[in-house]
């Protein structure tokens, strides 16, 4: 992040770190101030999982122009990971999301490296098939994920760290877990951005052939986005299942898929926060409108075009704009 | 030993013969420009000296190797860096970012997924020199996307020069230029060739340019070789000045 910082020179340098603390700080405090405008612990979660998993995604997205509409695949291929391993397996929290990582991060990572050949429109349908096989798996296998129903019948439990224990099981211990996991996501997720290697992805993001005649091998780099998107994106999937205490298939689903893509446009595809923003829209509009209406996803398709129609840039970009004038 | 040996290059699109039986050997440190009349091949047979596709036939030697084969990419690596006829860069990225992406490339660095400081700084040296050399330093915040075309024709040849290529292919330098803008990169080219000492291969339009600029000149016409030699000789062809200089005239 230096170099940007530096770049932009000592002025937006100032309220960056302002805007950083401020994140940070609403996060922290989440769990005092979300209970008197009517949320409670789990939609603050929701709030987080669902930015991460956004996050991850626009690394693919927003950082190397890669549409994909099929991430929802790497999320709930996490998140069954996780209930199976803590089902099935053993009820060991952090063994449940290292094998909800491996399976979303490896099915993207072998996926990604047979279609990064193709472009645009076809990729994004290649996305979108490879991610409903997954639902229809979780949906017809009745015995083993539970089906229709979902998987069921697995609780997080306490973490051990030698003598201590660390009980995730109360709502807000647990909320404050998703944030730590968060923050060392999203540092690496910086650390990754910053570094050459997110440097040459903005680089092919920007002008493929260019990229290309510079000696950059586009279709590599492309994979490895997608995998380490897929990587964090099953994170998430992980902590959704955590949270929960469920696995829907509906993680699978390629509307869920859909729905990054619109938190993601929404908040703002270019910025590294717009993401989250967006998820923190979608999630809290969802929570409000479904409580009036079964047809919250018209507002929020509503909402969502008159953002791209007026703000291409996102609602950070229009808050960014402000902040700059 | 010759910096380029193009040995009787021919390519067909389907039924469209472009460029034919067309050979080029250009000597280290020399600067070579190639000119011809709208769709005489020029560009085409640009594109197979950089590597954006194969020739149909023919060979292509790169300091000594084989590289008829080799993409775009990897010909990078080998010590050839283009630029395009019309601009092609990272609109949205700084100057500063548009040759650091490059100098990054050069450095092997394409990877790295995280910055060492060592190598930032390295990488931002490289940076400086090339923007100090195409003199657009005080511009290195500025966005590219939101220059004026020279400045980016300027930043263009700035990240090939970055890739530290042993030879360098510029596809109308002066393309779209005004008359300031054209003197500015025209001066640019010959610094680069005659302080530098880079070798370069470039397709003009401008009579002047090449006049001014080239060692020895190279005209093709309806996808053939129709006369090579220096300046003088290639004012004096009867050839070339029936087919090209005379319409133009």
């Amino acid at each position: 992040m230096t170099a940007t910082v530096l770049a932009a020179g000592q002025r937006p340098a100032q309220r960056r770190w302002l805007s950083l603390v401020a994140i940070w700080l609403a996060l922290i405090t989440a769990p005092l101030w979300l209970p008197l405008m009517g949320g409670y612990p789990a939609l603050a979660g929701k709030v987080l999982v669902f930015g991460l998993a956004a996050m991850g995604f626009n690394l693919l997205l927003g950082f190397t122009g890669v549409l994909s509409f099929g991430h929802a695949a790497y999320f709930g291929l996490g998140a069954y990971g996780a209930g199976l391993m803590l089902k099935y397996v053993t009820p060991s929290t952090p063994l449940a999301m290292l094998a909800g990582i491996l399976l979303g991060g490896l099915a993207g990572t072998l996926f990604s490296m047979l279609i990064v050949r193709r472009r645009g429109v076809y990729f994004a349908m290649c996305t979108v098939a490879f991610g409903q096989i997954f639902y229809y798996i979780a949906y017809s296998w009745n015995d083993f994920t539970g089906g229709f129903d979902g998987l069921r019948g697995f609780h997080r439990a306490p973490i051990g760290l030698g003598p201590l224990s660390l009980d995730i099981t109360d709502s807000i211990a647990f909320y404050y877990f998703t944030l730590a996991v968060f923050a060392v996501a999203v540092a690496l997720m910086a650390l990754l951005i910053a570094s050459p290697f997110g440097r040459t992805l903005r680089a092919i993001r920007e002008n493929e052939r260019r990229a290309r005649f510079l000696g950059i091998p586009v279709e590599r780099h492309i994979w490895l986005s997608f995998s380490i998107s897929a990587f964090f994106t099953a994170l998430a999937g992980t902590l959704y299942a955590l949270l929960n205490n469920f696995a829907d298939p509906l993680t699978l689903h390629y509307s869920l898929s859909g729905y990054f893509v619109i938190m993601t446009v929404m908040g703002g595809m270019r910025s590294f926060w717009g993401p989250l923003l967006g998820a923190l829209v979608f999630v809290v509009l969802q929570d409000y409108i479904s409580s009036l209406t079964v047809n919250w996803m018209s507002f929020v398709g509503l909402i969502f075009i008159l953002v791209v129609l007026f703000f291409p840039r996102g609602i950070l970009g229009i808050l960014k704009r402000r902040g700059a004038t | 030993m010759s910096m380029l040996q193009v040995q009787n290059v021919t390519k067909n699109f389907g039924s469209l013969v472009a460029v034919q039986n067309v050979s080029m050997v250009v000597e280290p440190g020399e600067l070579r420009a190639i000119i011809g009349p709208n769709g005489a091949g020029k560009t085409t047979f640009f594109n197979m000296i950089s590597g954006f596709f194969s020739p149909t036939s023919g060979r292509i030697v790169f300091d000594g190797k084989d590289v008829t084969e080799v993409p775009a990419s990897m010909r990078v690596g080998l010590g050839m860096a283009r630029t395009f006829q019309i601009t092609e860069i990272f609109p949205e990225l700084t100057v500063r970012e548009n040759v650091l992406s490059a100098a990054e490339v050069a450095a092997g660095q394409r990877l790295h997924m995280w910055s060492r400081k060592p190598d930032a700084a390295r990488a931002e040296q490289v940076v400086a020199e090339m923007l100090e050399q195409v003199r657009l330093s005080s511009k290195a915040d500025r966005l590219v996307g939101e220059l004026a075309h020279g400045d980016q024709r300027a930043t263009e040849i700035a990240m090939a020069l970055a890739l530290r290529p042993r030879l360098l292919l510029l596809d109308e330098p002066t393309a779209g230029m005004g008359d300031q803008e054209t003197y500015e990169i025209t001066g640019l080219i010959r610094r680069l060739h005659r302080d530098s000492k880079y070798t370069i291969v470039l397709i003009e339009h401008d009579m002047r340019v090449v006049f001014h600029l080239a060692d020895r000149i190279s005209v093709l016409d309806q996808g053939r070789l129709l006369a090579e030699g220096t300046p003088a000789e290639i004012a004096a062809n009867e050839a070339v000045q029936a087919a090209y200089l005379g319409k133009a005239a």
